[in-house]
């Protein structure tokens, strides 16, 4: 079966080249285009299945196809070669999994839009671009697959490229990467460089790498420069900070796009980067530190900010941000297993709430659009009481909110717990990380159902005209949430800890590709904790606790307070004062909560982001351009200077040879 | 040594000897009725006094390089020459080559019509 | 006598000049059948130059792994030069079979265009194989001669003009640099014979301080930098590549190049080898200098000609980073990086020449607006080429790039190729900016002038499949550029 897996990433790519080819001009009809797509994509489903199957029956867990020889310098050979094992094999399944769904998905929301054809061409693109950099065994043809999901992303962030916002995020969003690119560059020569001239071994294979990164030793510089540097270009398309900023704006992009690769793969490519160089991080406990605080930092950063957004895909996103966040952390503190166990459990609920999300906005802007009224279709203060048009949707966003929640038993409780239990227990464990991860657990509970309960309950605020418009999607939207709603319910049993009777079976699972790392430079859970179930208990109830306690502020919040004031104005006019004003809660929480919340969101919206960040690409664009202008001038036109340059120049060359 | 170079004085004193013989020989004998245009430098060409930057027809310039080009193959034609039996057969098409190459450039020209002054 | 004359027999080896002789065949056999067409009839000349081509690429290829030496070893027909002719052949054909249209467009649709270009390219083909100073001069002025004319072919045309007179003045002043250095080695060895040159410079080595010896390597690498357009010679280019007419531009900056880095290479390697550390931190400072002074003025240009053209400055940067390095990856990656720039440069120049209008009126950034969805072949074609120019994979110029700075490591030259990678990433920011008018703004014309000719069809797909072969598939061409370093 192995020597198939170059079929994996070539059936989107064929289905690619087909839609952009012929899209246009010779299919034409939606639902060809649209089958080609995503019957290419569901054939690498079929072929990955085929696959991990296999593998998972297999007691040999590492297979390399190499197709052809790429090319050959000296002693190093780079190979056009996939590796599977269980990480790239678990990655193939959720890629290719979501992605069919997403594709068929994508066949309902995209219908009638001009570029059908080309919205399929591109996501296909991604798909196999995202497949290579998961399956590539060497360190070239992830490359190739990094940047590919960044140019599919570029292109497609930019889809609706006659709207200047959707333009400008797309280049914010090349750009931001291609610094974090730099840092992945940088990384990767210094490792290559490292062992081939100090220790003989020329190699981007991640195989070799692994084999031979005891040679660097533990802790030692070269190894923690490097792993930052990786770690920088994981910032970058991972959105964390400081390079999160093109995330939010990256929603510029169809919905299908925002789940597809925004939430679900491309940014966690990241994470997947450290879990396949896990060898090199575990041996920096430094920069596995860094990795930590920066993922628990831009986890609440990033969630506190989606507490003051109305623009439903803008809460998703800050909502990824922070979700990323959690995975970073789990790297950070050796929680490898879990960190990759939360970005499969999230990929089905962030999908899930993003193509619901897409659902809610295509039927409001269907609902606008019949009833000629310009309001944002995807400002939630447009929204409310959509539960009874859109039934299937409000159940399937539900059940997902829940699972992000940490709700026991779906899917987001078990990858989240475990974090938060090694980030407390693990022997690179912080508790200042599993401090800001529990608070920031409960703060995603409270806006992603503060999200929910403004979409679908409470006083429906959509204009009258539009209110009977709004239907619920056909069903080649509706059935992707199904599935993927189903996926948040039951995706978290693979990992249902020993505390709870479980076997947790993903742990065994990636034995074979983190275990080596965690075994060698000692990382687990601490031992006085590791039998000591009583901690894990406590621990579990309390992540629910404050998930419920979330969930509570926000059902009070968002769906009691409204009806309130109404009843006490006419009874008690002395407590009507009180009342009108909430118990002047509103006020403490505005002085307390809301207003300093904002301050910082805006904080760190406007003042992190469009001073520093842009201030700084911008600026290193500035001078360069500067300097471009003012060597311009030498290119007067004029030969005699021209021939005087050339004059200068020898007398100079001459002049140093001579001198010497 | 010196012998050899007899001809070669012989040959600068007569041509010296011819021509001073037959300037002072054209001042006695022939008759003088100075004019203008008799007594400037030159009697045909251009005006010796004047601006220098004067545009001539390009055509002057295309028979000058026509001229050079088909006057400098000659050049390699006498060493050529003198060596013509000891290179035997092989240098006979060599400069056939040659000649053919030169051919090749002077049909090109004169269909171009770059040989016809109007 | 009579043995000298014998000796000078013997030493004709027909066999190792054959290509170009073929080539310059055809060239004069076209000049003459052209003067009996009625004017104006021009498809006859381009297919008997692609016939030409043609044959003196079969011709070509017999000699891979048949080294021919002849005339007392002033020329010798090896693998490198097998390479690099293969390399001028390609660059020839391609731009042939763009140029038709577009001189017809432009109003000169006239027949001696393409001798021209053959006899460029039979002068590029002596550069490249000559192993004598007098061969490569011979060669040189070939090449450039034919060259100024093609500079200039539009003489209705003041910046055509202005370019071919440029290219002229400079380019004699440049040759007069090589002259002088050619006559100083000669002066010092006695010989103008690349390897009595190196043997007489081996075995005597107090010579290699000689200033007479370093100024001869100064003078003579200023002749060959000028044509290959390295900082602080580069001074001409800019100007001679917007006046050209685009296919020769396109010519240009591929095919001579490639000649002049043949040359400066074989004459480095056969004669100077005695000197490698000098002359590497010589070509080390002018590298950097070329790769960045490209780039950094082609970042504010917005007519894509003289873009492009600033961004071949740069790229002739990257490839003296693999002479820097001077070990087997670094040749053998000059090698391929000048097959792969023909593909990726020709290519853009091909579908510039579509997307501008009669006049070249339609060459500034808005030119390109819409351009990906209006045309989307020509669009996708496009982006081949800029992602080979940027050096990402998987297209030719990443491979490319790949090898020179691997070859640069190798030689213990980090910096070097660390400055190379910067440079690269800041060249991304104006190949990127083209895509961006093609993918991100609204077309404002709808390019309905664009017809797409079936030739210049054949040289953009052409170009794109070279580019991504030599992408996905370098190991075997880079093997046969290995086998053609000496």
């Amino acid at each position: 079966m192995y020597d198939k897996l170059w079929l994996i990433p070539f059936f989107p790519l064929v289905g690619s080249i087909i839609n952009g080819l012929f899209g246009k001009r010779f299919i034409r009809n939606e639902a060809a285009i649209g089958a080609i797509g995503t019957g290419a994509v569901f054939l690498s489903f079929l072929v990955s299945c085929s696959c991990f199957f296999t593998l998972l029956n297999d007691p040999v867990k590492v297979h390399q196809q190499v197709v052809a020889s790429w090319m050959t310098v000296g002693q190093l050979q780079v190979d056009w070669g996939f590796l599977l094992d269980p990480l790239s094999a678990l990655m193939i399944m959720v890629v290719t999994g979501v992605g069919s769904l997403i594709h068929l998905y994508s066949i309902g929301y995209m219908h009638g839009e001009e570029g059908f054809y080309r919205f399929f061409c591109y996501l296909n693109l991604f798909v196999c671009a995202m497949l290579m950099l998961v399956l590539g065994n060497n360190a070239l043809v992830m490359f190739i697959g990094w940047e590919g999901v960044g140019l599919c992303s570029y292109l497609l962030i930019g889809y609706y490229f006659e709207k200047k916002s959707a333009g400008d995020a797309a280049k914010k969003a090349f750009v931001v990467n291609r610094v974090g690119d730099f840092g992945f560059l940088v990384g990767l020569f210094t490792i290559f460089w490292t062992l081939g001239s100090q220790h003989g071994v020329w190699t981007l294979n991640f195989v070799e790498i692994s084999e031979n990164a005891h040679l660097l030793g533990f802790g030692g510089t070269v190894v923690t420069v490097a792993t930052l540097c990786f770690f920088l270009g994981a910032t970058g398309k991972s959105a964390q900070i400081p390079l999160y900023t093109w995330l939010p704006d990256a929603m510029e992009g169809p919905t299908p796009v925002s789940a597809l690769i925004h939430a679900a793969t491309m940014v966690t490519a990241g994470v997947y980067m450290i879990g396949r160089m896990n060898v090199l991080f575990a041996m920096s406990p430094t920069t596995m530190t860094v990795v930590a605080l920066i993922g628990a930092f831009t986890a609440i950063v990033a969630a506190s900010i989606g507490f003051a957004q109305n623009d439903i895909k803008r809460v998703l996103a800050y909502s990824t941000v922070s979700q990323l966040g959690f995975m970073f952390m789990a790297m950070g503190v050796g929680a490898f297993t879990a960190g990759i166990f939360h970005l499969m459990t999230h990929a089905f609920f962030k999908a899930c709430l993003f193509l619901g999300s897409g659902s809610v906005i295509h039927a409001m802007h269907h609902a606008l659009h019949h009833a000629h009224l310009d309001d944002d279709p995807q400002d939630m203060r447009n929204m409310g009481g959509l539960k009874k048009y859109m039934p299937i949707t409000w159940a399937t966003f539900g059940i997902s909110c829940i699972a992000i929640a940490g709700i026991p038993p779906l899917a987001g409780f078990f990858s989240k717990d475990e974090i938060l239990w090694w980030t407390f227990g693990s022997t690179r464990g912080n508790l200042l990380v599993w401090g800001i991860g529990a608070i920031t657990a409960g703060m995603t509970a409270f806006y992603m159902f503060r999200c929910f309960f403004m979409t679908f309950h409470g006083e429906q605020r959509t204009h009258k005209k539009a209110k009977d418009h709004v239907h619920e999607s056909p069903w080649v939207i509706t059935v992707p949430l199904m599935v993927l709603a189903f996926l948040a319910v039951v995706g978290g049993f693979v990992g249902v800890p020993a505390a709870l009777g479980g076997h947790n079976q993903i742990h065994h699972y990636f034995e074979p590709v983190f275990g080596h790392a965690q075994e060698v430079y000692k990382i687990g859970i601490k031992e006085a904790l590791e039998h000591s179930h009583a901690a894990e208990y406590g621990l579990m109830g309390l992540s629910i606790a404050i998930a419920v306690i979330g969930i509570g502020i926000a059902f009070t919040m968002y769906l009691k307070r409204p009806e309130l004031p109404g009843r006490f104005t006419a009874r008690f006019s002395q407590l009507h004062r009180w009342v009108y004003n909430k118990w002047f809660v509103d006020e403490a929480y505005d002085v307390l909560f809301v207003n300093s919340t904002k301050k910082f969101a805006t904080f760190c919206w406007k003042g992190f982001d469009v001073k520093v960040v842009d201030g700084v690409v911008n600026g290193t664009g500035k001078l360069v351009n500067v300097l471009s202008t003012a060597l311009r001038y030498t290119q007067s036109g004029l030969l005699h200077n021209y021939a005087l340059t050339m004059v200068l120049g020898t007398v100079v060359m001459v002049a140093i040879f001579l001198l010497q | 040594m010196l012998d050899s170079y007899l001809p070669i004085i012989t040959l600068i004193v007569v041509a010296l000897g011819f021509a001073t013989g037959s300037i002072i020989f054209s001042r006695l004998v022939g008759q003088k009725k100075p004019s203008e245009v008799k007594l400037a430098p030159y009697e045909c060409g251009m005006p010796p006094v004047g601006s220098a930057r004067e545009r001539f027809s390009v055509k002057f310039y295309i028979i000058a390089m026509l001229f050079i080009v088909f006057d400098i193959e000659v050049v390699f034609m006498y060493p050529w020459a003198v060596m013509f039996k000891r290179l035997g057969m092989f240098g006979f098409v060599e400069m056939g080559v040659f000649i053919l190459i030169l051919l090749v450039g002077y049909v090109y020209v004169w269909k171009k019509g770059a040989l016809e002054w109007e | 006598m009579e043995n000298l004359v014998q000796i000078a027999l013997q030493n004709v080896n027909l066999a190792a000049i054959m290509p170009s002789l073929v080539l310059v065949c055809f060239g004069m056999g076209l000049l003459l059948i052209n003067v009996f067409l009625p004017r104006g009839t021009t498809r006859p000349a381009v297919w008997i130059s692609l016939v030409g081509i043609v044959v003196t690429a079969v011709v070509t290829v017999q000699g891979w792994g048949n080294p021919q030496y002849g005339f007392s070893d002033a020329v010798a027909l090896d693998n490198f030069a097998t390479f690099f002719n293969v390399t001028f052949l390609l660059a020839a054909a391609l731009t042939i079979l763009m140029s038709d249209d577009y001189l017809r467009r432009e109003g000169y649709a006239v027949n001696e265009y393409y001798p021209l270009i053959l006899f460029t390219t039979a002068g590029a083909m002596w550069m490249a194989s000559g192993t004598d100073m007098m061969t490569i001069f011979l060669g040189l002025e070939v090449m450039s001669i034919s060259l100024y004319v093609l500079a200039g072919f539009f003489r209705g045309q003041s910046a055509s003009n202005e370019a071919g007179l440029k290219y002229f003045l400079l380019g004699a002043f440049s040759t007069g640099f090589l002259l002088y250095g050619m006559a100083l080695i000669y002066g010092v060895t006695g010989s103008t014979r690349l390897t009595e040159i190196g043997a007489y410079l081996n075995s005597h080595s107090s010579l290699l301080a000689n200033p007479m010896t370093l100024a001869g390597l100064v003078l003579l690498s200023i002749g060959f930098l000028f044509k290959l357009g390295a900082a602080p010679f580069h001074m001409w280019t800019p100007d001679v590549y917007q006046g050209a007419p685009t296919p020769v531009t396109a010519f240009m900056s591929a095919g001579p190049k490639a000649a002049a880095f043949a040359a400066f290479l074989r004459t480095l390697e056969y004669c100077f080898f005695g000197l490698k550390p000098e002359w590497s931190a010589m070509l080390w400072v002018l590298a950097v200098l070329t790769m960045t002074v490209g780039n950094v003025i082609a970042i504010s240009q917005t007519n894509i000609k003289r873009m492009l053209a600033y961004s071949s400055i740069s790229h002739a940067g990257y490839a003296l980073v693999g002479l820097v390095a001077a070990n087997e990856i670094g040749y053998s990656g000059v090698l391929f990086y000048m097959l792969a720039y023909t593909f990726m440069n020709i290519g853009a120049f091909a579908v510039l020449i579509l997307v501008g209008k009669q006049g070249e009126e339609n060459l500034t950034l808005e030119g390109f607006a819409g351009l990906g969805y209006k045309r989307p072949l020509l669009g996708v074609a496009m982006s081949v080429f800029l992602f080979a120019l940027m050096g990402l994979p998987p297209t030719a110029g990443f491979a490319g790039k790949f090898y020179i700075f691997a070859g640069a490591v190798k030689a213990g030259y980090i910096w070097l190729a660390i400055i190379g990678v910067l440079n690269s990433a800041v060249s991304l920011y104006y190949y990127l900016r083209v895509m961006v008018y093609m993918y991100f703004r609204d077309p404002t014309e709808d390019y309905a002038w664009i017809s797409l000719p079936v030739s210049v069809l054949a040289t953009i797909i052409l170009a794109v499949i070279g580019c991504l072969y030599l992408g996905i598939l370098p190991n075997e061409v880079m093997a046969m550029a290995k086998t053609a370093i000496f």
